[in-house]
């Protein structure tokens, strides 16, 4: 089964490396970007088949590791 | 001064760390390796070098505070037993739940490498005891990721409760956003925790502690650790 973990910064953290990204895009001519926050992605692969059992582990994976939770959110997501 | 210098991959400051630790306490540390359980027995000391635990992968110290050794650091804090973390040790503090808050990228994006001025906020800690409050002594930052931040909430606690050990200053002592070279939240440099008996701080005392290498300004932490250590004894 596959899965993915989304982490991103939490709303008031500051994102320098989002910033940068933003201004690049803007030097680039892309017009429209109001503003960029940067995050990560896990695509994991997971043994077995039951996605309420996916998810349990997805959150624990999150929790214990994946992401900071003083100062990044994450959303699990199982794609089947 | 029983001190144990934990090793995890891709560290690299370690030895500076032992070298200075074996200079200014007479004693050679115990070098420990993260996939210990326990520490030495009689360890009264456990410093965290710096360097780049796992190359930053995930975030800088990440998977260093998620070894085995932590755990046994984590009950040698909660027994009162002193903990200092330089640099790639700070940030696994903060990331072992050992100190709040977390370090980001530096607010300018570079890597930062140089010596920089701390403001001494407190001399009644082992780890200033060697300073006077209010002391500005010059060290070196080596880090890209030295930003810290917290929620308002842990900063107005640690403020409060002066657990703000250094700030980034000026050379006389002054806190402007000019001297705050990464963008620290108030140019805090180190903190302790509630307990007061662990230390984070992003700039390497222990690289100025010899007068060949043009300072002496770090010496101070260690000589101050090793005196309280020995009247603990």
């Amino acid at each position: 089964m596959k899965a993915r973990v989304t982490v991103t910064l939490k709303s008031g953290v500051l994102d320098p490396q989002g910033k940068a990204i933003e201004g690049a895009l803007r030097s680039l001519g892309v017009d429209g970007v109001a503003s960029v926050r940067q995050g990560k992605v896990f695509d994991i692969e997971l043994e077995g088949g039951d996605p309420k059992k996916a998810e349990a582990l997805l959150k624990q994976a999150a929790d214990k590791l994946l992401a900071n939770t003083v100062i990044e959110n994450y959303h699990v997501e199982v794609l089947g | 001064m029983k001190a144990a210098v934990l090793v995890f991959p891709g560290i690299n400051r370690e030895r500076d760390m032992a070298r200075t630790l074996r200079l200014t306490s007479g004693r050679e540390p115990a070098m420990v390796w993260h996939s210990e359980h326990e520490l030495p027995a009689g360890t009264d000391l456990v410093v965290v070098p710096g360097g780049f635990s796992y190359g930053d992968y995930l975030r800088c110290g990440a998977i260093a505070a998620r070894s085995p050794v932590m755990d046994a650091v984590r009950k040698f804090a909660a027994g009162g037993g002193l903990v200092l973390g330089v640099c790639n040790g700070f940030q696994i503090l903060c990331e072992s739940g050992l100190l709040p808050g977390a370090l980001l990228r530096n607010e300018n994006l570079r890597f930062i490498c140089r010596d920089v001025f701390l403001k001494v906020e407190r001399s009644d800690t082992p780890f200033t005891r060697g300073y006077n409050a209010g002391q500005v002594i010059r060290v070196p930052v080596a880090h890209g990721e030295g930003n810290y931040i917290a929620d308002g909430e842990t900063i107005a606690g640690l403020e409060g409760e002066g657990r703000v050990i250094f700030r980034y200053s000026s050379p006389d002592g002054m806190v402007d956003p000019n001297w705050n070279h990464n963008g620290a939240i108030n140019a805090i440099a180190g903190i302790v925790n509630e307990g007061g008996n662990v230390l984070g701080m992003m700039p390497h005392p222990e690289n100025h502690v010899e007068a060949e290498i043009g300072s002496t300004d770090g010496r101070g932490l260690f000589a101050g650790l090793a005196e309280a250590l020995k009247k603990a004894a």
